[in-house]
Parts: C-alpha cells; structure tokens; sequence
C-alpha cells in the first residue's frame, strides 16, 4: 500500500495568482492499486461528522475570525441562464467588499474579499474587468457544465476559450459515466486532458458526487483526478439532486490527506452548493482543519462553492458586532 | 488574541459551558448531601469530599452511610415492595415515563453536573450520557406497561442491591434502576464514592416523578458501604458494574445466600482491523473506542490487532489522529478528552505504563496537557506480544494496546486469549468475513465497523471474567424477574445402605463412567455398591474424582463441534434418543422400579421421552431477535451456547431429571458434563448405551457418578468450565457459588430447593436461558 510513486514531472510555476504558495499538483501515473484499495464505510463515515459539530465550537471572537475566513474561501458564485454582464459587475463589487465596512473596522481587520468570482465561460470578461487590480481570480466553469456530455473536443476547446479570455481557474466537470462504469483510465486519460488545456490556470475537477452512486467511488475518482493532475477537486456543480455534504467531504479530504502523504504535493478542496449557514460553514472549516491541517484552512487550498452563504456570514458578523440579531436588508446584495 | 490574530492562527479558543446552575443546585444544599432513603433526604453525617477532578476543587460534602443508613434503606425498599409490585404496569409505566421527561427536562444540569463531578468531557455527558438515560426509562416504562401481558410468567425479585462505578454515574444508575422497577422491584442503590451528585439529583427527580416512598433509596459511600449492601439479609438481589477483583468477592460473599447476582465486570476488548477495512474510518473509531471517556470504560476497544499488511500505515495514521485529539477542561465544549476521575486512577495507569511498556514501543499523542488536574495523554503502545502483561491487564484509562495478526483465524485465536470476553469490534468491508468473525469471538457484544453503540433495546453484558447478565433489551429483564416456579425443600436422598441379607441374583454387571464416548473406569479406582430399597444389589459404580471431571471437561471442549452443528441436526439427534431410550423403554421402567421399590418406573420413562422431544422440538426453535436499535442498521440478538456446563443431576427423578438437564444443554449446543443422581446413578449409567447408538459425538454428554459433595467443588472450581447448575438434593449451593468465583463462571443452583421435574416447570424456556448466552452482534449498515 505504501507505494513510493514519484510524480511523473516536476512541479510548474503557478500561475500568478495572490494566494497561491504551494507547488503545482503534477499528477502521476494511474495507480489502480491504489484507486481500487480506497474503502469508504458509509455508517462510520456518517457516525463521524454527525458527531463533529458537538466536538468542535468556536465561540465569541474565534468565531468572527472563523467567518472572516470562511468569507475569503467563497468562491462568490452565479451561474444562471438570466445572468447578464450587469449581474455580474454587482456580483464582483459584492466579492470586492463582501462585508461593509464598518462591521470590518468594529472587528479590526481589512482587506477582506472573496476568494474568486465564479461564472459561465460568457461572463468572464466581464468579470475579469470589474475585477481588474483587486487579485480576485476568475473561475469558469466549462467543460459542458454541468452535465459533461458536449463533444470532447468542444469540452476540452471550452477550456482554452476560458483561459484566453482571462479565467486563471477552471471548473471542468468530469463525465460520471466512467466512474458509474469502473473506467477509471477513461476518467484518468480525460482529466489529464483537461488539466494540460488549462495550461497555467488552475483546474478544479467537479465530481458531481451526488451522482457517483457511493462514498467509495467519490474516494476513487478523487484519487484519480488527484492522480492525472487536479488543482483542486470540487463536490458539485450546484445543479445535482445533492450536493456538498459532510459525509462526501470527510472522504474527499480524506483521499487528499492520502495523496498528499504519498506523493508531497497538496491539493485544493471545494464543496459545493447547499452551504447557506454560517454555523454548517464553521462546521466545514472544522472538519478541515481536523482532517488536513491548518495549512489547508486558506483560499489556495480551500473554497466554498456558495451564493447565499455570504448574506449568513454578513449577519453573523453584524450580530457578534452589536449583540443584536441582524437582517438581511442591512447588507448589499450581492 | 485579536480577531486579526485568530484570522492568522485559526486555533479554535475556549468554549466553556456555564456552570452557575449546577452550582446553584449544590448551593442549594449548602455543599452537604444526606442520602435519599424512604423518600426523604436524611441529613448529612460523616462526610467525605466530592472533587472535581479537572481542578481538584471540593463540589460538596456527601454522606458515608452508616450500617443503621442501610438498614433503613433496605427496610424501606421491602416495605414498598410488595405494594410497588401489585401497582399495575401502566401505573408503573408511567411514573417511569415521567422520569424520562424530567431527566429530559433537566438534561443540561445532569450533563454539567455529571462532568463536573467525573471528568468526562462536557459533549460525552451531553450528547451520549445523558440521552442515553433518558433513553433507558423510556424504554423500560415500555416494559413496565408490556410486563403483564408479554411476561406473564414472571415477577419481580423483591429487593435489589445495586452497586454502580464512577465512569457513568448517571447512566449505571438508569441501567440498574430502570429494569429494576419497571418490573416491580424497589431498590437500595450505591454510586461510587467519586461520582454520588448526579445519583442525588435523580432522587429528587424521583420525588417529583411521584414514585412512591422507598422504591427508589440511594445510599452514599465508599466500598465499606458496598459490602453491607452485599451482605445484607434482607436483600434479594446484587447488581453491580465494577472491577473484575470486586465482582469476585461479591460472588463469595453472596455464595449459598440465596441472593440473584449479575456481574458486569472488567475487559480487554479486542478491536480487530483487516486489510480491506476503511482504514481512515477504523482509525476514527479507536477515538471513540479507547479515548471515549478518557479510556476509563469497561468495554473500550484496547487490544488493537490489526491485519499485518497494513500495519505500518495504520499505526502512522492513527499516530497523526492522536496528536490532533485536543485534552483539556471538560468543560470545554471543544476538547475531546477530559480528565481521569482522580489522582488514584491517574497513578494507576502511570504505573501500569511504567511497569509494562518497555515490552512493546510507547508513543504519546503530543497534544498540549493541561498544567494541572489529572490528565494522561492518549497513547498507544505497539510490537506487544499475546503474553506482555499490557496486552493481558485492564489498565482502565486512555492507553491502547496493539499487536498484529496474519489471517482471520489468527485474528480470532488472538482476540479470545484473554480472560475477558465483554465486546469486540471487527472492521472489515467484506460482509462474509465481518459475519463470519463476530460469532467466533468470546464476548457478550460485537461491533460491526463499528464500536461502543449503545441503546437501551440491546443487552449489555459479557461472559467469561467479564461476568454475566444483561442489561438492556428483552434479554436484560431476566436480570430483575424469575419465572413464576413452583418450588418446595428438598431433603437429601441418601443412596440406599447396604443390607443386612444382601440378595445377589443377576451377574455382576459393572457401571462404568462415560468420557469422551467412552466407557471409563474410575482414576480412582474405587466403587460404591448400590442397593435396592429391598436389598437387592444393583450394580455398582466408580467414584468420581478431581481426575475424572478433569477428563471430562477436556472430552467435552474437544467435542466444541457441536456448537457449530445446525439447530436441526442437534434436533433429529434428541429425537433419534427418544427412539432409542423408547425401544428400551421396558427395561429402563423395571430398572427405575428397582431403584425406587415403587412403580413410578414407566411414568418416568415416558415423561423423559416427552422431554427428549420438548427439547428437540426447541433446538431449531430458540430464536435470537433483531432489536430495533436507533442505527441505520441491526443489532442481531443471537442466542450462543454457553460452552461447558456442568451439572449435579437431581436426585428426586434419576432419569428424568438427568435428561432434564442435559437435553437443553446440548440442545442449544453445549457440551456437557453431568454427575448422575448420587442416590440413583444407575439409570444414568444404563443411559449412555442410548447415547452410544444415538450419533451423539464422542465427548458432547459425559456421565460421571459419585459423591456430589467430592465433585461439586472441582467442577465449579474447574477454571475452563463455563456453567454449573446444581439440582443436587445435597445443597451444595454455597460451596458451588463460591468455588464459582475462580473464572465467575455462570451458576445455577437450587438452594435446597426442588421443582416438580414431571410438570411444566421441569422444561422450558428457563432451562433454555440458562444454557445461552445471547450475543448482540451490531451491524451498521448503508452504501
């Protein structure tokens, strides 16, 4: 099990972004000994995150700090049919300022933003300008989101239209037939494709977990595409019956805690959709920081995948500020 | 720190819990506690001083009960007893549901409380302790309210004396109390002397339950208070949850009392961790395995044996999961794992990993200890062999033990060498070996991929040195009801002395002993002449010895296939005595005539026959259960054989009676080992000829003869006998009880008192209880 395997090319230099330290993710070679010994007992999987929340409280201003940090991990998201460039410019000036500025002031920091702007391949222009000098990355989604299933080679152009018009990350979805079919070289041959089209943008494999049928094969294809050289690996598009969850988290972290300990390199992790609580966003950070370290509790190695999670925070922050519980209508929307 | 710093660390910071209303509750009573007897708070005398241990600071003066305290208490408890038995089971039902909802209602101040006086970390006593309890009282006014249509064969004990540790005050008080009086006895019960607060504040909840006066009494103390208890006269029943060294004298003192007793001792459970298990989910479990409640619980998973492959990697992981465990107040509402309850157990352990950890590697979790208070990081120890003592002794605190093993069977035969046999956990994806393994291990719990589930529907309780009884479930009634049998004194039944004009008539004819599927003289080379009331001589036969039960004993462990034989394969072989005994039945009547010198001899036979076929009947028939536990899941409640039972046949139906005890006993798949009728062996003697023609394997029934005084003791002393049952018309009840006490094998004996063999009470379902054990093997299940 204690395979030595060496990444199969060393490590590039990033891609300019503020918050990025770490060495890229080579990837390696497809070890299917690996991927097919990865056990995920779903019962003892549940026992253990239903129990965190009772072992884990952070109160007072532990818990301001814990959701000024869970704001700079937002990946701000909108990915609607009816967005329009005017949407978008709202949505980048929310993730320029996602808290106003006097509850920042009461709490004594600055310099609070979001860790991205997410949208579809037609709005990152627009984002990429109304973001211009704050160095809050773009993320496109791409790749046939959410489904997967445009031709390939339209998947893998997709990409590279994305990255030429300023997204220096992408969210590429990976086609859940091949791990629903045990085609684990399949998953492997096209996330590698996908991650060389990204050239230096960082790529965050989407597995659509809710759709892979078991917490094992969520262990699996996280193994694979760690294997074929994800930046990041990312539980959903929003758009499945079910998305981020606890229980597939535990397992992803778990499958990066493995990667990390065999091959050195450490890879990013993004739940999301569904995470709309300040409380289940503490509860995440928690298991983070319980699973992976603190190293991983930072935007270059941490992301909610949210929209309406930031409004909580917001009144959250204001409530630990005054006493008083807030409302909703006192912070700008996003 | 500013929030600005926090932002950079990330440390999670304190998360105290308010003690203020718990305080408030200790002030009330001025920081001194009388006891609760009779429903009344009696003042406070002789104090002794209740600590906290994570500060040392004193939370209160409690009583140390005196011998009138007790007393008055039992006094109590047997006044309301016969009252509190007659109240309906609804009545009782519902004083027991509003116990539930108080204890509901005041769950926050029992949690801190029960924190603030053991230790334990305040989300163990919160979330685990305290709904647990909750759970036990609602469950058992169910039981309450079902006793006198689902059990209308039973009834209460009487008196019980009941004994609870200091690891969960609250939740040993619920498992004694609960089935106690939901089933009409009263109870006299004793917290450890660390731990009494919560047991006081439940008393008060009693009184606002409305339970009336004296069925609910607890006494406060340290072990000299336990051993009035024990020893008290007019108690009917010992409970006690505690050290295997204590829940052997106990056993002693109570021996040949008369006194009911269950045990729920000591363990060494084994956590056994395959190749293809979830090896990061394994790892989590041994937090809640071995550093749930600082390790200090009798059935934590401390003997780690894990598959040889994979242990290198799993000891790295669990090291890694170890230093992340965070120690400290437990009263934080962020920390994993509180403080021992006191200094003593804090010494013991230190000691314990002092004298035997140089036998493997230690390895400390380096996570940050408090300054103060008694903490002992969690740590494991690697490279033990099965004979270190650290792999064999309970240490009782958060200390894990580890070896590793090659092949499932290895697993199995390293996980049973211990004297223990409380639980066991099995973690392994493959459902055929996961299954296949949970019935071979010695132990009265298994978890599935799991480990301590707890729920008030599946028994607790364990075998071997571990203990007996069950707490919980269906199973756990029996502890606090006996069947409704008819019982009248039994006088000795000498064997007829010899004659004055001996009538010799018939060749000598020799009754040999029958071991192992043999014929065996006796080791000790001596015979007894039996004699009929008419002079007649009838035969004679060895006297057993020490030897000969020690021959046996390892006949009948080589025939252990039995218990793995199906129910109705071991069903066809009862029925195959019948046929057998039934085509000899003349014989066998003339015989039974000649012993006696009456002519009951053919009533006997076929009522023996009609008992061969009632436990053939019941061999495929004895099911388990699967409890409704709140799990995604099963508890599957199987009925195991005890193993080696040995029995003292009676005297009052030498045939009968000997198949009365050993058909359920093999029946359920037992080996056994019966001394015949001493008055009247010679039925038993002509018996194992129907044996021989039978198919019964070689070493399933052996048959010694002889003095029962002589075998009682070897054979209740005998370290790997697992049962003794005594129906002797010798009362022989005391010396088996105490003898008992070596390997706290499981008894049942008469007390000099007989049943009548020939009617209902001499087969059924009692018979049947005293030869299982029942086994809840937990298996979470979900995809």
């Amino acid at each position: 099990m204690q395979s030595k395997t060496q990444p199969i090319n060393t490590p590039v230099k990033t891609a300019g972004l503020p918050q990025v330290h770490e060495p890229r993710n080579p990837g390696m070679e497809l070890d299917m000994d690996w991927v097919m010994g990865a056990q995920a007992n779903t019962s003892a999987i549940e026992r253990r995150v239903k129990s965190l929340p009772g072992r884990r409280s952070v109160k007072k201003d532990y818990q301001a700090a814990w959701m000024l940090k869970a704001i700079t991990c937002i990946d701000l998201t909108t990915l609607s049919g009816d967005d329009t460039p005017g949407r978008v410019r709202r949505l980048c000036a929310k993730a320029r300022q996602p808290v106003r500025a006097d509850i920042l002031e009461a709490l004594g920091v600055e310099g609070i933003t979001t860790g991205a702007v997410c949208v579809y391949h037609e709005m990152v222009e627009t984002a990429v300008a109304a973001l211009e000098g704050t160095g809050i990355p773009v993320a496109a989604v791409s790749t046939g989101f959410p489904a997967g299933l445009s031709p390939y080679h339209l998947r893998v152009a997709e990409i590279g239209e994305s990255v030429k018009a300023g997204a220096s990350e992408i969210d590429i979805v990976i086609s859940r037939r091949h791990v629903l079919t045990g085609n684990w070289q399949a998953l492997y041959n096209e996330m590698r494709d996908f991650r060389a089209a990204c050239g230096d943008a960082h790529v965050k494999a989407i597995l659509a977990t809710g759709e892979l049928g078991s917490l094992r094969n969520v262990a699996r294809a996280s193994l694979v595409c760690m294997m074929a050289g994800a930046d990041f690996i990312k539980t959903s598009t929003g758009k499945e019956a079910v998305n981020a969850t606890l229980p597939v988290s535990l397992v992803m972290m778990r499958a990066i805690r493995d990667y990390h300990a065999r091959t050195g390199f450490r890879v990013g992790y993004k739940p999301a959709g569904g995470i709309s609580k300040a409380k289940d966003a503490v509860t995440y950070l928690t298991l983070l920081k319980d699973e992976l370290g603190d190293r991983w509790l930072s935007p270059d190695l941490f992301r909610f995948g949210a929209s309406s999670l930031l409004g909580d925070l917001e009144r959250q922050l204001e409530h630990h500020v005054t006493g008083n519980y807030s409302a909703s209508y006192r912070h700008a929307i996003g | 720190m500013t929030v600005k710093d926090i932002f950079e660390t990330m440390d999670y910071g304190p998360a105290p819990e308010s003690t203020s209303e718990a305080m408030a509750w200790i002030a009330e009573h001025d920081g001194k506690f009388g006891q609760f007897i009779n429903g009344d708070f009696t003042p406070h005398h002789d104090g002794f001083e209740s600590r906290n241990p994570a500060t040392g600071d004193i939370l209160a003066l409690v009583t140390q009960a005196s011998g009138d305290d007790i007393d008055a208490a039992v006094t109590a408890a047997t006044k309301a007893q016969k009252k509190w038995a007659r109240t309906s089971g609804h009545e009782r039902a519902k004083v027991l549901y509003a116990i539930a909802r108080l204890l509901q209602k005041h769950s926050r101040l029992f949690a801190v409380l029960e924190t603030m006086d053991n230790g334990k970390p305040i989300r163990e006593s919160r979330d685990i302790d305290i709904p647990l309890v909750q759970q036990h009282f609602y469950y058992h006014a169910g039981m309450a309210q079902l006793m006198e249509s689902e059990l209308p064969d039973a009834e209460p004990l009487g008196v019980c004396g009941q004994i609870i540790p200091w690891n969960f005050p609250l939740l040993m008080l619920a498992w004694k109390i609960a089935p106690a009086i939901a089933t009409g006895n009263t109870c006299v019960l004793k917290p450890a002397e660390y731990t009494s607060l919560t047991a006081l504040l439940f008393a008060e909840i009693c009184v606002q339950a409305g339970l009336p006066k004296g069925v609910v009494n607890i006494v406060t103390g340290n072990g000299a208070v336990g051993e009035m208890i024990v020893t008290h006269e007019d108690i009917d029943k010992i409970a006690f949850t505690g050290s295997t060294a204590v829940g052997r004298r106990i056993r002693e003192a109570t021996a040949g009392s008369g006194k009911a007793l269950t045990l729920e001792l000591g363990g060494k459970s084994p956590y056994i961790v395959f190749e293809d298990a979830d090896i990061d989910s394994a790892v989590e479990g041994l937090v809640d395995a071995i550093w749930f409640n600082q390790g200090q619980v009798c059935c934590a998973g401390s003997r780690l044996l894990v598959q040889e492959g994979i242990a290198e990697e799993f000891y790295a992981k669990l090291k890694v999961r170890m230093d992340g465990l965070r120690m400290g107040d437990p009263l934080d509402k962020c920390i994993d794992i509180g403080a021992l309850v006191d200094p003593v157990q804090h010494a013991t352990v230190t000691d314990m990993v002092a004298r035997g950890g140089a036998e493997g590697e230690v390895y400390h979790a380096k996570c940050k200890l408090p300054n103060q208070g008694c903490y002992y990081p969690p740590t494991l120890i690697t490279g033990l062999d099965s004979a270190a003592y650290l792999m064999q002794e309970e240490i009782f605190g958060p200390v894990l033990v580890s070896t590793t093993f090659r092949t499932p069977a290895e697993a199995v035969q390293l996980a049973n060498n211990t004297r223990y046999g409380l639980a066991a956990s099995v973690w392994s994806e493959n459902v055929n070996l996961a299954l296949d393994i949970a019935p071979k291990l010695v132990a009265g719990i298994v978890w599935v991929n799991a480990t301590n589930l707890f729920d008030a529907a599946a028994g607790f309780g364990g075998v071997r040195e571990s203990g007996f009884g069950r707490e919980g479930g269906w199973e756990g009634l029996s502890a606090y009801t006996r069947p409704k049998t008819a019982s009248k004194p039994l006088h000795p039944i000498m064997p007829v002395s010899a004659p004055k004009g001996a009538q010799v008539t018939e060749l000598d004819r020799t009754a040999k002993m029958y071991i192992g599927g043999k014929q065996a003289r006796p080791d000790s080379g001596y015979s007894t002449a039996i004699w009929s009331p008419k002079g007649k001589l009838l035969g004679h036969v060895g006297q057993g010895s020490r030897k000969d039960i020690r021959n046996a004993v390892e006949a009948a462990h080589a025939a252990k296939g039995w218990a793995k034989t199906t129910g109705h394969l071991r069903a066809q072989i009862l029925y195959y005595i019948a046929e057998n005994l039934s085509a000899r039945g003349d014989e066998f009547a003339k015989r039974l005539n000649e012993i006696s010198g009456k002519t009951g001899g053919r009533k006997e036979v076929d009522a023996t026959l009609s008992r061969l076929f009632t436990y053939a009947a019941w061999a495929d028939k004895y099911d388990g259960q699967a409890h409704g536990v709140p799990i995604r899941g099963i508890a599957l409640a199987m009925k195991e054989p005890v193993g080696v039972i040995g029995a003292l046949c009676p005297d009052d139906a030498p045939l009968l009676g000997l198949i009365s005890v050993m058909a359920p006993a093999i029946a359920m798949g037992n080996t056994c080992v019966l001394a015949a009728s001493q008055a009247a062996p010679l039925a038993a003697t002509d018996f194992y000829q129907v044996l021989d023609t039978s198919d019964v394997p070689a070493g399933v029934v052996n048959i010694l003869t002889g003095d029962h005084a002589d075998l009682a003791g070897p054979l209740a002393g005998h370290l790997d006998v697992d049962a003794v049952w005594s129906f002797s018309s010798t009362d022989l009840s005391a010396q088996i009880e105490h003898a008992s006490a070596g390997n706290l094998k499981r008894t049942w004996v008469n007390n000099a008192r007989t049943r009548d063999w020939f009617g209902k009470d001499g087969e059924g379902r009692e018979f049947l209880q005293q030869a299982t054990e029942v086994k809840n093997i937990w298996v979470p299940y979900g995809e």
